[in-house]
């Protein structure tokens, strides 16, 4: 799963947010978030189902329940009623009655079913900038979503209790694509975010609520590792206005060994995004020892600049020990400066620190005259001093989406 | 030169040879016959009457079950080899394997017999949960499902799984709270049956209806994943007993049922070793594939290479050497 920036001690459930009432009681992580963080930013998300999504679900819903499951559209049959997936570079070859490996997708009887789509396991309503998304409509509020699964198994995954498990798992709600437009739209969000686990796995509900949204007016942004077939990201996140992608490392050794995936289709989505002219923003999630070798940064800034552009931002956030990788400390705010000095030196315009409130870094500054156009703190856009989407001291053109 | 690794063998030696050098009276150490692992493979022609596709036999598979378990453990009464794996008052999970539906999984009336044993060695009825991962799966088996009074029924989706993860190796899972909570000896019930990914799917297979994420351990063979999941302390501490379900069994197109790829050698394969069970079960599924004219699963490129891993230094879950296994085929007798 991709790594997120850290949350706000408390995050506003969209259901309380809407109905006017209480937020719902602490849970125990809640609670110590709460108690350790003493209403600073805190490096522990507060997920949960949303109360506003239809009844809240019990745990344990049951495997066979026909709402969510509907026939995929990324595969191929095989003989003996096996089928293929086309979904990410996996290709899971699925036998009948079994699953894929992001455990949200199953063969019954040669057909290949998602079981996630319409079953929304978190939703909430957080700032862009917390995807992170800098250059898209800053200061703005995103109508976000998630169900459980993913295709990949990150050793430092930070919902891991959602993007690792089977979605009868996970308690969720039955909200249809557009029930899900209807209440962004109801909530004034001008975006909905698929975001928190692994997008790629739900495409097909990713897909159906953003044709529903655009309709409506409303926009569409996912944040994902980016592991995924080019027909199915062409189709895909071809309906998204943005994307953030998780590059987790640029060693194919790391993506192997921690990630339990593959670094060459993640460029190559990158890659192909830039043809397809989507905003994107990269997050480089800097784990100490793992990929924050010199060289390691040094050839990441080199391919983007050489492939993508010196425009694209570039955000290297801080590591929480997390799930299977609790052995290493919080990333040390040095290293992360070094890694933004290393990106910049090598032409990047956009060079961010996440995860590090108050840390100058967090700033947008323009690449000609070097003043800061955008000031933030945390995912609060404290001053934005663009005029038309340019710097208002040089003129500078600078690039994303402001309107 | 790196000196060998020290084993608890040749530490013992050294402890004797030191002892020897020193005049302390040395103990006496055995000589170095590998231990030899047992499986016992009993069948019954007549388990169904003289109609290959009649109903099993109830009684005939309760004398069955008696005279494979005897002879694994070497027991002159029925009721003595269980007497040895549980204690009164212990509750005892039973893991069934309920993916095939009524064509392909645990046979409700070998769950039944094992239960009667366990009953007349001092397992209370309420002591028993039969489980798997899903109850509707259960259902569809052909199990009654029962969560109030006598022997439970039902799986982990109503139990739940642990909060936290138990790890090894390359393995990291959330395991069924009725293995964790429930159940202080655990008895393995899987079938013999072909595996698209594994090779093949029995004993040490079988765990992967324990743990939360059992699809992010199926690439390369599921190898090594069914070996590090099997050595979790919450495993291994609680399993006393395999019992491989052979009354029908899949050779091809498994794990799901595929009434095509089915034969019914109206067997048990029994043992305490997963890992010799696993290994005499492949031997099988082989047999029956050469006699179909289909490849080795080692021609089809899916060979059970897990079953290496888990009998390997690291992780000692059993032999896979059949040079070193017993095996005992015997015939059940009325």
């Amino acid at each position: 799963m991709h790594a997120k920036p850290m949350e706000p001690a408390i995050d506003r459930a969209v259901g309380a947010d809407l109905r006017a009432e209480p937020l719902p009681p602490l849970d125990r992580r809640s609670f110590l978030v709460s108690a350790t963080s003493a209403g600073l930013f805190c490096g522990v998300r507060a997920l949960a189902p949303s109360p506003i999504l239809a009844q809240a679900s019990a745990l344990g819903q049951s495997q066979d329940d026909d709402r969510f499951a509907v026939e995929a559209r990324f595969y191929k049959k095989l003989a003996n009623r096996k089928i293929q997936c086309q979904l990410c570079p996996r290709g899971c070859t699925v036998g009948d009655r079994e699953r894929g490996y992001c455990g949200v997708r199953e063969n019954r009887s040669g057909i290949y079913y998602t079981l996630v789509h319409s079953r929304v396991c978190a939703a909430h309503i957080d700032p862009i900038e917390k995807k992170p998304l800098f250059h898209y409509l800053p200061g703005t509020q995103a109508f976000s979503i998630a169900t459980a699964g993913c295709n990949v198994n990150c050793k430092f995954c930070q919902n891991w209790e959602i993007s690792q498990s089977r979605p009868e798992q996970v308690p969720a709600d039955y909200a249809p694509p557009q029930r899900i437009a209807d209440l962004a739209a109801q909530s004034r969000c001008p975006t909905i975010a698929y975001t928190y686990s692994e997008p790629v796995v739900f495409s097909e509900f990713l897909m159906d609520v953003a044709d529903a949204a655009h309709r409506q007016g409303i926009r569409s942004v996912v944040v994902s590792n980016g592991y995924m077939q080019e027909d199915a990201l062409r189709q895909a996140y071809g309906k998204m206005d943005a994307v953030k992608i998780d590059l987790k490392s640029f060693s194919e050794a790391f993506y192997r060994n921690v990630v339990t995936g593959e670094l060459k289709p993640v460029l190559d989505t990158l890659v192909t995004l830039r043809k397809m002219n989507k905003w994107t923003e990269i997050v480089y999630l800097t784990i100490p020892t793992l990929n924050d070798g010199s060289a390691e940064l040094r050839g990441l800034a080199q391919w983007i600049k050489g492939n993508l552009g010196p425009d694209v931002p570039l955000h290297f956030t801080q590591f929480h020990p997390e799930y299977l990788l609790r052995n290493l400390p919080i990333t040390a705010i040095p290293i992360l400066e070094r890694a933004r000095e290393i990106a910049l030196a090598e032409g990047l315009h956009y060079v961010y620190i996440g995860n590090v409130p108050g840390h100058p870094a967090e700033n947008t500054y323009c690449p000609q005259c070097k003043r800061a156009v955008v000031e933030r703190f945390g995912m609060e856009v404290r001053h934005n001093y663009l005029h038309r989407g340019a710097c208002p001291y040089c003129k500078q053109a600078i690039p994303g989406v402001w309107s | 030169m790196h000196a060998a690794p020290t084993t608890r063998r040749t530490f013992l030696h050294g402890i004797v040879a030191a002892g020897l050098a020193s005049g302390i009276p040395a103990m006496k150490v055995e000589a170095d016959a590998p231990a030899r692992s047992r499986v016992v493979y009993g069948e019954d022609p007549l388990l169904r009457g003289f109609d290959p596709g009649g109903a099993i036999d109830a009684k005939r598979l309760l004398s069955l079950l008696d005279q494979a378990m005897q002879r694994l453990f070497q027991a002159s009464d029925p009721v003595q080899p269980w007497a040895d794996i549980v204690r009164p008052g212990q509750r005892v999970a039973l893991k069934v394997n309920a993916l095939g539906g009524r064509g392909l999984s645990t046979h409700p009336a070998l769950v039944d017999a094992i239960c009667t044993r366990l009953q007349s060695a001092g397992i209370a009825a309420r002591q028993i949960v039969v489980f798997d991962r899903d109850t509707q799966e259960l259902a569809r088996a052909g199990f009654h499902i029962a969560e109030s009074d006598g022997i439970q029924c039902y799986g982990t989706d109503r139990a739940g799984f642990t909060e936290d993860l138990y790890s090894y190796g390359s393995v990291g899972s959330r395991l069924s709270r009725i293995l964790t909570e429930r159940c202080d000896v655990l008895i393995n019930l899987p079938v013999l049956k072909d595996h698209d990914g594994a090779g093949i799917s029995m004993a040490l297979k079988n765990m992967y209806g324990v743990i939360h994420n059992p699809n992010k351990y199926h690439p390369n063979g599921c190898d090594p994943y069914i070996a590090d999941l099997n050595l979790l302390p919450e495993i291994r501490a609680r399993l006393r007993l395999h019992i491989c379900d052979a009354l029908t069994a899949c050779y091809e197109g498994g794990p799901a049922f595929k009434p095509e790829f089915t034969w019914r050698p109206n067997a048990l394969i029994v043992s305490q070793d997963p890992v010799a069970l696993d290994t005499v079960g492949w031997q099988t599924i082989e047999a029956k594939r050469a006699e179909k004219g289909l490849k080795t699963l080692e021609a089809e490129a899916r060979p059970p290479r897990y079953l290496t891993t888990a009998a390997d230094p690291d992780h000692r879950l059993g032999c896979h050497d059949l040079r070193h296994i017993d095996v005992v085929r015997i015939t059940a007798h009325h």
